[in-house]
């Protein structure tokens, strides 16, 4: 008998829960529709008093990833900067969607002659989040911070302001409350967008023990709360140093990892920015009026790099072959749905630098054919690696690497496409255990250095050269560039080393894609940044 | 009986340590460094051996499996080298979030599944009992991440009566206490957000449980079928006895048995953390927890995280083993 009215006591129980949901599903829109009640009401009230905008509503982000830590100086990944850069503010900032250098906490700067000075002028009248001014002596003890730290701490801080073992910047000074002056060792031509880049962003010294999970800045929002894996909230600066910023009086950034799922969260309106788009998607969201599809500016580049100590190309004239024999125009249009344009040289077109006067090597497999006869190549089997998770320079790195195999296969060449899991994929990869392999870029500053001598230079064998060209010509000039400050003979030298680097053919630059971002049609201003990471501070839900 | 936990818990030590080696060794024959996934594709090769340095991975395997080992017996489970925080204080909320879904989907997947199994059992051979059974097999069959987004689809936007993710409406959060949230939300007296996070288990609840659903009914069926036509069911039912009280009574307990097995054994998998319904459904669970862990190899996640699933593994199995005894008074385990 027990038993038995143990049994009926467990069925009354999920009944009633059953019942309750059922009920209160009316009930839960009806508190729901009661909360969006009292923020109209808000709305309403605002937009009586003061101008249209000063209340935004709350925008719920959805992205691929959580953030790692909250401390911009940190991290290196950009599902850390995408929230950082809301809460933090740094000397300089890039343009809304461009990279040039515009003012941000610092309202002006000088250059010395000799490009080894530079002066800041701050912002008056800034307070940190905690309250504490924000002032020369802040920034100063920001810089001494990384400085004093190591290179795995401060990664961003060792690979911009050191080379060799020797720091770029020999002294930082307040001279006064509000002035900063910066003196180099040497001149470094791209200093000021370095300064720009959502790493250098200045932290509240007070804070400076707590800032992975309690991040304090000057920025937009401040931080609330963050549930790992989850959400992380950020609430309205109210006492943001731009007057009547920012808009939106709540952002959250969910991570939402499945695509898919990410697509139908922002269809029924949980989220209001879904991040990370599949280009096969974007058709039925341009279809959908209650969406937008954005278009985030392109600063990336994806390749087939042909590993340039490996048989078969460590020829020359088969890695131009390889050029030739691949279709680009092709690939794009079936697997970036036309969201891309066809790479010619290692970097977009959109950074100062690029030489235009190259056309890149055009589809043509007889071509292809002829030159792989005077390599002498002997149709031996290589592997070609596909990338086992998209990325925005690639969204689906099976389908391309199968494109490619078909080409090849067209000129005579054998590829067998293999894939690993990614840490391993970089890995072996980097170690150039691969023939050929897919791989990519996203720019960190616009700068060229950033593409060139990052991802070709011998320097960078072992580490960001997974192609293991070795050029000493283009290694000079690309050195030289490094610290040319006069910007018309810095960008000649850039344009020199592309010949060069057009001519050894070390890749297949494939495409610069856009990256796609779909949101609700009732959020306005969002503009993307071409870096991956942007502030929020003019968006606003309406 | 108090000897017995004793001595199974006991037991538990030679158990864990051998698993403690095996997922160490594992995951460090997986290719791929730590540093390098850490420091991104940026990293130059001296940041990177820097890391290694600082992180202790340059040292021979033995002498860091009993570094880690040390650890462990001050309850020490590491530190994560993604994120830099002690797993032991980051753990509990996802390990909570798993226990919300996996508990909510293992009831109702007995609820559901054991009556269907009854039912069957008792109309044998019956219309309800080919639709049953040829449920639960594609329940069994069915895979996860299709079955998740055709919920999402159907439920959320073709009939907008559940969110398709995560735990709450981000829009209006629950303030963990325990990080149960549907404890949390009664703690603080927010029966609205109760109800909204019932709403969001729902759909990941019911992914979860198709497959633990089908297999007990299956299980509950033949076990039934068995018992039902023993001597004493035929006697019961010649007195005359009301059917529910057949069943309920006299078949269901001995029937029991192997469905508690099956019960426990699914339990502990659905702790063990659902990837697929956690990435699906976003469930900042202890699945996705150490799944990501592996894809940035982050080591003493791995180890630590496997440690604690399978640690619960064992004493859910060994919280069967105990009730037993109480469904079967003649089990006892001296």
């Amino acid at each position: 008998m027990k038993k038995q009215s143990w049994y009926m006591l467990l069925l009354l129980v999920v009944l009633s829960v059953f019942l309750v949901a059922c009920n209160s599903s009316d009930e839960g829109t009806d508190s729901n529709e009661g909360t969006e009640d009292t923020d109209t009401t808000t709305d309403e009230g605002s937009e009586g008093t003061t101008d249209e905008g000063a209340t935004g509503g709350v925008l719920v982000y959805g992205r691929g990833g959580d953030t790692v830590a909250l401390d911009p100086a940190i991290v290196t990944d950009g599902e850390s900067f995408r929230v950082t850069e809301n809460v933090y503010d740094t000397l300089l900032t890039f343009g809304e969607q461009d990279t040039t250098v515009q003012p941000s906490l610092a309202k002006e700067w000088t250059v010395s002659e000799d490009g080894l000075t530079y002066t800041f002028m701050l912002e008056e009248g800034v307070t940190f989040h905690d309250g504490t001014t924000f002032n020369a002596d802040a920034v100063v003890q920001n810089f001494e911070r990384w400085a004093a730290g190591s290179a795995e701490q401060f990664y961003y801080y060792n690979s911009m302001f050191m080379s060799e073992g020797e720091s770029v910047i020999a002294s930082v000074e307040a001279q006064d409350d509000t002035t900063v002056v910066f003196t180099l060792t040497r001149p470094q031509a791209p200093f000021l967008k370095n300064i720009a880049m959502s790493p250098f962003a200045i932290a509240s010294p007070a804070a400076f023990d707590q800032l992975e999970d309690n991040p304090v800045g000057t920025g937009p929002f401040k931080f609330v709360e963050w549930k790992r894996n989850d959400s992380i909230t950020l609430e309205k600066n109210t006492a943001f140093w731009k007057d009547g910023l920012p808009k939106l009086d709540r952002v959250i950034f969910r991570a939402i990892p499945d695509n898919s799922a990410r697509l139908n969260a922002l269809t029924t309106g949980e989220i209001d920015i879904a991040d990370g788009i599949n280009p096969s998607d974007a058709t039925s969201i341009q279809s959908n009026s209650e969406l937008q599809l954005i278009e985030r500016p392109s600063m990336n580049i994806g390749y087939l790099g042909l590993t340039n100590n490996r048989a078969p190309f460590d020829d020359v004239k088969v890695r131009q072959a390889v050029n030739h024999a691949i279709d680009k125009q092709t690939i794009i249009d079936a697997f970036f749905q036309g969201y891309a344009e066809p790479a010619v040289n290692p970097m977009p077109s959109t950074i100062s630098g690029y030489n235009e006067e190259i056309t890149g090597y055009e589809y043509d497999p007889e071509k292809a054919k002829a030159l792989l006869a005077e390599a002498g190549y002997n149709g031996e089997e290589f592997e070609l690696w596909a990338m086992p998770v998209p990325r925005p320079y690639m969204p689906d790195g099976q389908k391309v690497a199968e494109a490619i195999q078909k080409n090849l296969e067209d000129v005579g060449m054998k590829a067998k496409i293999v894939t690993y899991e990614w840490a391993t994929y970089l890995e072996k990869a980097k170690n150039g255990e691969a023939d050929a392999f897919l791989l990519g870029w996203t720019g960190d500053n616009g700068d060229a250095d950033n593409f060139l001598y990052t991802l070709l230079d011998k320097d960078n064998i072992g580490s960001n050269n997974y192609a293991y060209y070795s050029s000493d010509e283009a290694h000079t000039l690309l050195v030289q560039a490094q610290s040319e400050v006069d910007e018309d003979k810095r960008n000649e030298l850039y344009k020199q080393a592309q010949v060069i680097i057009h001519e050894d053919a070390p890749w297949v630059p494939l495409a610069h894609s856009t990256p796609l971002i779909a949101a609700k049609s009732t959020v306005q201003d969002y503009l993307p940044h071409p870096t991956g990471s942007e502030a929020l501070t003019n968006v606003s839900v309406k | 009986m108090l000897q017995y936990i004793g001595k199974r818990l006991l037991h538990l030590i030679p158990v864990l340590l051998g698993m403690t080696f095996i997922v160490f060794m594992i995951i460090r024959l997986i290719p791929g460094d730590p540093a390098q996934v850490i420091l991104g594709q940026q990293a130059t090769a001296e940041a990177i051996a820097a890391l290694n340095e600082k992180l202790g991975l340059n040292e021979p395997w033995y002498i860091q499996y009993f570094n880690y080992l040390g650890g462990l017996l001050t309850l020490d489970l590491g530190e994560s080298l993604r994120t830099g925080v002690e797993i032991s204080k980051e753990v509990w909320p996802y390990l909570a979030a798993t226990m919300e879904l996996g508990l909510f989907a293992m009831f109702l997947a007995v609820l559901i599944g054991m009556n269907a199994g009854i039912i069957s059992a008792w109309f044998q051979n019956s219309f309800f009992d080919y639709a049953a059974m040829i449920i639960a097999l594609i329940g069994v069959s069915m895979p996860i991440f299709w079955l998740g987004l055709m919920e999402q689809w159907i439920f959320s936007i073709e009939l907008g009566w559940l969110p398709t993710s995560g735990r709450e409406d981000v829009r209006d959060p629950v303030s963990p206490i325990t990080h149960l949230y549907l404890i949390d939300t009664l703690l603080n007296g927010r029966f609205d957000q109760f109800i909204t996070v019932v709403k969001h288990l729902i759909l990941p609840g019911f992914a979860l449980a198709t497959i633990p659903m089908a297999i007990i009914a299956r299980m509950t069926r033949s076990s039934m079928l068995e018992v039902m036509r023993s001597d004493y069911i035929r006697t019961a039912r010649a007195k005359g006895q009301k059917m529910s009280i057949v069943i309920y009574k006299h078949a269901l307990k001995n029937a029991l048995i192997p469905v508690l097995t099956i019960i426990g054994l699914q339990t502990g998998m659905l702790l063990g953390g659902a990837i697929l319904t956690e990435t699906i459904f976003s469930w900042p669970g202890i699945g996705r927890y150490i799944y990501e862990a592996i894809g940035f190899r982050d080591y003493p996640v791995i180890q630590s995280g496997i440690l604690i699933v399978a640690f619960m593994f064992i004493m859910i199995n060994l919280l069967v083993d105990i009730v037993y005894t109480l469904v079967d008074k003649r089990i006892k385990y001296d």
